[in-house]
Order: C-alpha cells, then sequence, then structure tokens
C-alpha cells in the first residue's frame, strides 16, 4: 500500500548535522562530568552550526529538489533561511555561552528542576554548577526551525512546529534571576503555543478534508477544482494561519510575546525573537506562496488587515513601556506587521523583501538583548527604562552601540532598518498595498519616538550610581559586534545581500 | 452522506476544548483542554480518512498522537515545576508579569 520514498540524504545534510549534534550534546549531558561539561559543549555546538552552514553551501544547494516523497523542498527559500537561521544561532548560542564567572550571576539558573528558594538550589549555587542542557534544547529547536522553513506538508510542518517550541518552552523557564517569572512565562508560552499549534493543525485537518492530501503541491493542484466539500478551504486556510501568525506574534495572536519576552532568560530572548520569526515567516511564505496562493481572493484581504493592526497595535503600546525588554517585545511585534506587509503582496519581490527584513530584523535583534543582559543593578539585569539614565556617559560604548541598534530598529538611513522596511513597503505597493505601506510609515514614526527617546534618556537622564555594565567575554562582545557591523554594513551596502536573497526567492512548487 | 456527522462531531469537541482554555483557571484543565482539541482533530483526520478512501489521514492521527504525548511531557514538567514553587496550579495566580 505504501512505497518506501526516496530520500535524498544530501539535500538533508544540514539537517541531519544538527540533530547529531543535539544527540550529541544529550550524550555529553549524560556522560561528562558536570565540571566539564560546559567546555566540551560550545565547541560541539559551534562546530555542529560551522558544520551544517558548510553542508548547505557545499552540499545541499547542489541537491535542490523536493524529497522524502515531497514532504519536504530544498529550494532558494529554504537554503537561504536556513543559512540564516544557522548565522543567528551562532551568535545567539554565543550570547548563551557568556558566563561571567565571580560574583556576577549568569543569566542561566544553576539547576532548572529544583524549586526557587530551596535546599536544592542553594547547593547548586554553592557548587558553582553552571547549566548546560540549553545547548542540545537549542539545537533540537535550530533543527526544528530549519524543518519548518523546507516543510512541504502540513504534517510535517506541524511536526517541525512542535520540535521547534517544545525546547523554547523549557528554555523560558530557565531564568537565573526572578526564576518565579521566568516559570511564569514558561506556562504562558507554553499553554497558548500549545493551544495555538491545536489550531494550527485542526486546519491542516480541514485542508486534508478538501484536497485529500497535506502535501503543498498536492493543494495547489486542487484548488479551483470540484472536490468533495468546497467550504473546507478557507477556514481551514485560516487556522493554520493562526499557528503561524501566533508564532511570528501578530496582532490579536501577539498576548504572549511581551510577557515571554520579559520573563525568559534575556539571552533565550534575542535568540527567540530572531530565529522564531525568521522560521515562523520562511514557513509562512511558503503556505501562502505555494500552496494557498489560488485562493488569495479569500485571505489576503485577511492578512492585509492583519499587518495593518500589527503595525499599528505593535507602535502604539510601545510607546507606554517602561521596561527595555517589553519595548524590544513591542517592537518585534511592530517588526512582524512590517515583514507581513512584504509577504502579502505576494509578488516576487514580496519573498526577496520578507526574506532581507529577517536577516536585518535578526542581526539588530539578538545585539541588543545582549546589551541588556550586561546593564546590571545590583546583580539582576537592570530592565528599567529610568536605570538606563545617563548609561552614554558612564558607558560610552555600550550606549553608541544599543543607540545605533535603536536607529536601525527605527529604520533611521545607513541602517539595515532603513533598507529592510524600504525593501517590504515597495514590495508592499506593487501588490497593490499602498495603504498598508502608508500605516507602516506612520507606525514607524511612532516607534522611532519610542528609540529616541530611550536614546535621549541614554544620553541626557542623569546617571543612576547603582546600574553598572559588567564585563563580558570575547563571546557576548563578538556577538554585539557582529550583529553591529552587519546592521551597519546591510545599511550601506544593501544589494549583494539583496541580491542573494533574489536569486534564492523562487519556490519550487 | 452520514460521515458528515462525524466532522461535525469533531467540530464540537474542537469548540469544546477551545471554550475549555478560554475560561477554565485550573491548568491542568487547561491543558486537557488542549488535548480534547487534538483528539477532535484525530477524529476528524480519521473521518476524512475514510471519506477520501485513503489511509493518509489514519497516518497523520497516529502522528499527532506522539506529537501529543511528547507535549504532555514537557507541559507537565513546566506545571510541575511552578505547582512546587507556589503550592497552586491557577492561571489566576500566574500574574507576576502583568503591568
Amino acid at each position: 500500500m505504501f512505497e518506501a520514498p526516496e530520500i535524498s540524504y544530501a539535500a538533508l545534510l544540514p539537517l541531519i548535522i544538527v540533530f547529531v549534534g543535539g544527540l550529541v550534546g544529550v550524550a555529553i549531558e549524560g556522560f561528562a562530568g558536570k565540571a566539564k561539561r560546559y567546555a566540551i559543549h560550545l565547541p560541539v555546538v559551534i562546530a555542529t552550526l560551522v558544520l551544517a552552514f558548510l553542508a548547505i553551501i557545499m552540499v545541499a544547494r547542489d541537491n535542490q529538489g523536493a524529497t522524502a516523497a515531497g514532504a519536504v523542498v530544498i529550494d532558494g527559500p529554504s537554503l537561504f533561511l536556513q543559512g540564516l537561521l544557522l548565522v543567528l544561532s551562532v551568535i545567539g548560542i554565543l550570547v548563551m555561552s557568556e558566563r561571567f564567572g565571580g560574583e556576577t550571576p549568569d543569566a542561566f539558573t544553576q539547576a532548572g528542576v529544583s524549586t526557587p528558594g530551596s535546599v536544592e538550589e542553594a547547593l547548586a549555587t554553592k557548587m558553582g554548577a553552571t547549566t548546560t542542557e540549553i545547548y542540545p534544547l537549542t539545537l533540537f529547536s535550530i533543527g526544528g526551525m530549519m524543518l519548518f522553513t523546507m516543510a512541504n506538508d502540513l504534517l510535517v510542518m506541524f511536526i517541525a512546529l512542535e520540535i521547534l517550541s517544545l525546547p523554547l518552552y523549557v528554555l523560558s523557564g530557565l531564568a537565573r534571576r526572578r526564576r518565579l517569572l521566568s516559570q511564569e512565562a514558561a506556562l504562558k508560552y507554553f499553554l497558548l503555543g500549545a493551544f495555538s499549534s491545536a489550531f494550527f493543525l485542526f486546519g491542516a485537518a480541514l485542508i486534508y478534508g478538501y484536497s485529500g492530501s497535506m502535501r503543498f503541491d498536492v493543494i495547489a493542484a486542487s484548488i479551483g477544482t470540484e472536490v468533495l466539500m468546497d467550504g473546507l478551504l478557507v477556514p481551514g486556510v485560516l487556522l493554520v494561519a493562526t499557528g503561524l501568525l501566533f508564532k511570528v506574534g501578530a496582532v490579536p495572536f501577539h498576548a504572549w510575546t511581551p510577557d515571554v519576552y520579559q520573563g525568559a532568560p534575556t539571552p533565550v530572548t534575542g535568540f527567540m525573537a530572531a530565529c522564531t520569526k525568521v522560521a515562523a515567516f520562511g514557513a509562512m511564505l511558503r503556505v501562502f506562496y505555494v500552496a494557498v496562493e489560488g485562493a488569495r481572493l479569500d485571505w489576503a484581504p485577511i492578512l492585509a488587515v492583519i499587518a495593518a493592526i500589527t503595525m499599528i497595535v505593535g507602535a502604539v503600546m510601545s510607546v507606554r513601556q517602561t521596561d527595555v525588554k517589553r519595548i524590544l517585545a513591542y517592537s518585534s511585534i511592530a517588526h512582524a506587521g512590517f515583514i507581513l506587509v512584504g509577504l502579502v503582496s505576494l509578488q516576487q519581490s514580496g519573498v526577496t523583501s520578507t526574506m532581507f527584513y529577517l536577516v536585518t530584523y535578526g542581526f539588530m535583534t539578538i545585539p541588543a538583548f545582549a546589551i541588556v543582559t550586561m546593564v546590571r543593578s545590583s546583580g539582576t539585569e537592570a530592565t528599567h527604562v529610568s536605570q538606563w539614565a545617563g548609561l552614554g556617559k558612564t558607558n560610552p560604548w555600550v550606549a553608541a552601540a544599543f543607540s545605533f541598534l535603536m536607529l536601525a530598529f527605527a529604520g533611521i538611513p545607513l541602517t539595515s532598518g532603513f533598507t529592510g522596511k524600504f525593501a517590504v513597503f515597495s514590495a508592499g505597493v506593487e501588490g497593490g498595498y499602498a495603504w498598508l505601506a502608508v500605516i507602516g510609515v506612520l507606525a514607524s514614526a511612532v516607534t522611532a519616538y519610542v528609540y529616541f527617546r530611550l536614546i535621549v534618556t541614554m544620553y541626557f537622564g542623569d546617571s543612576d550610581d547603582d546600574t553598572v555594565v559588567i564585563n563580558a567575554s570575547a563571546l557576548t562582545l563578538f556577538a554585539i559586534a557582529f550583529g553591529v557591523v552587519v546592521t551597519l554594513f546591510l545599511g550601506v551596502v544593501p544589494s549583494p545581500m539583496l541580491e542573494v536573497a533574489q536569486q534564492a526567492s523562487q519556490f519550487l512548487r | 452522506m452520514t460521515l458528515v456527522a462525524y466532522i461535525y462531531l469533531a467540530t464540537i469537541l474542537f469548540t469544546i476544548g477551545a471554550l475549555v482554555v478560554l475560561t477554565r483557571r485550573n491548568t491542568i484543565v487547561v491543558f486537557m483542554g488542549v488535548e480534547l482539541m487534538l483528539n477532535a482533530t484525530n477524529l476528524a483526520l480519521v473521518t476524512f480518512s475514510r471519506m477520501h478512501g485513503t489511509l493518509d489521514g489514519q497516518v497523520y492521527a497516529l502522528f499527532v498522537m506522539v506529537v501529543a504525548a511528547a507535549e504532555v511531557v514537557v507541559g507537565l514538567a513546566i506545571i510541575m515545576s511552578i505547582f512546587r514553587a507556589r503550592r497552586t496550579a491557577s492561571v489566576d495566580d500566574s500574574n507576576l508579569l502583568k503591568l
């Protein structure tokens, strides 16, 4: 009844490398002594990510096509986004690996299983243990994200969604300080994430009822033909979109974003903000451009409205935030709206600009959160805006880097934020959504006010003596410097990256 | 076609599950609501499989069961760790993050 599918292992090599790396990480957890684990994990993880990236360039790129019975497709967009995910993961992992040493607490708890305030926790702290479970968890999550961008079948997409989400739920609950807050963030993320993935699955079931298959090419072919039950397609598409929009934090599915971003360990927040967006927008591109493009008249207007309210709510709500992490969270909501403008245009340039924006957004987000981990007040992260006052005088370098990233978030020319916004808005205009571009520009103006206010506080506010910037090791500093350089480079000479994105923008149908 | 009745049943069960998630306070019960939604989906998948005369839907249902089991493991672990810290499983008590 079933035929054994042909599997092109060469095309799947990057994915296999990442998952094997995750399994090696589990083995290290099991066999290496507690004191040695950190030193073993870090090189293994970085080597895994670098090898996977090389595998994309040298092997997978020459083996494009659908494989595993059409369940996954290796084509331009999936390869581009996988490469992007791996590079972002490297700098994300570097920030996670920061161990401040001495009296300064790390971002992660020493013992995730212990109850906050318990004897076990105190013992683990006294031992000077360090959390290393984060490495295999992150690798599995990265593997799920990579699978998410190349899934050509709703079931594979659902499984990829779970593989990427489940480790993130756990990672969100591992903060060193304010552990109750962190556990609460994990609970909220988990409950709402499970809720939204149930919607995704029910939508997938309805689409299966409509077309008789979950494969995107079959779904695309069955749109417009006589089928068993015609009314199932649009509800199915909208339910699937709900699950995907939840992952990117689009309004009205954004309620979890500020809470989880605030509660989760800051390095995890940076990783999650950048990489989950890349993966989820990759999946959305494929669903909307390949599978259900034929029914665009039914869903495109709804998606356009969601893009508009996402930009407006993200921008307006960020104005009244007083916590740096929550400002960044609402800014991520607004950015999701900007990216949706490119996505909803349904042009070839929509794919290019969406992918380009994801590059720019990823490389400004991870460093921004990395800087948040360094600004401390009596041991904990100083996330209240007032605590950042006067940082420009006491720590000019940190303030300068953060201000530059804020300018990029705002979309000021000569930063990547400007070129990214320009690309998505012009794609939107090309697709006939000029009104969305207008809302986008207005929303950018509102968010720019928020970022400028933060910059003004840093440079002209009165210094709060309690706030210090702690010395980070080369890991964090490299991640920040790398992100800032990429942000500047893509702002000044965007054309090479745009060209790569354009070459990679052709979906294999 | 009487098979359609199963689709209606699946939709009703899915809605009940969603309402449980939205209205109940106890995290375990909320979680049960999610599980009900997933199982309603399984019913729909198996029914569609029968309607189309292919086995794909049944295979999908098997995959969904495995994923649901994995979700239970992670979910209950998170709920347990919160319960041990606070001695409560009510979602209303998890309100530290509200601003």
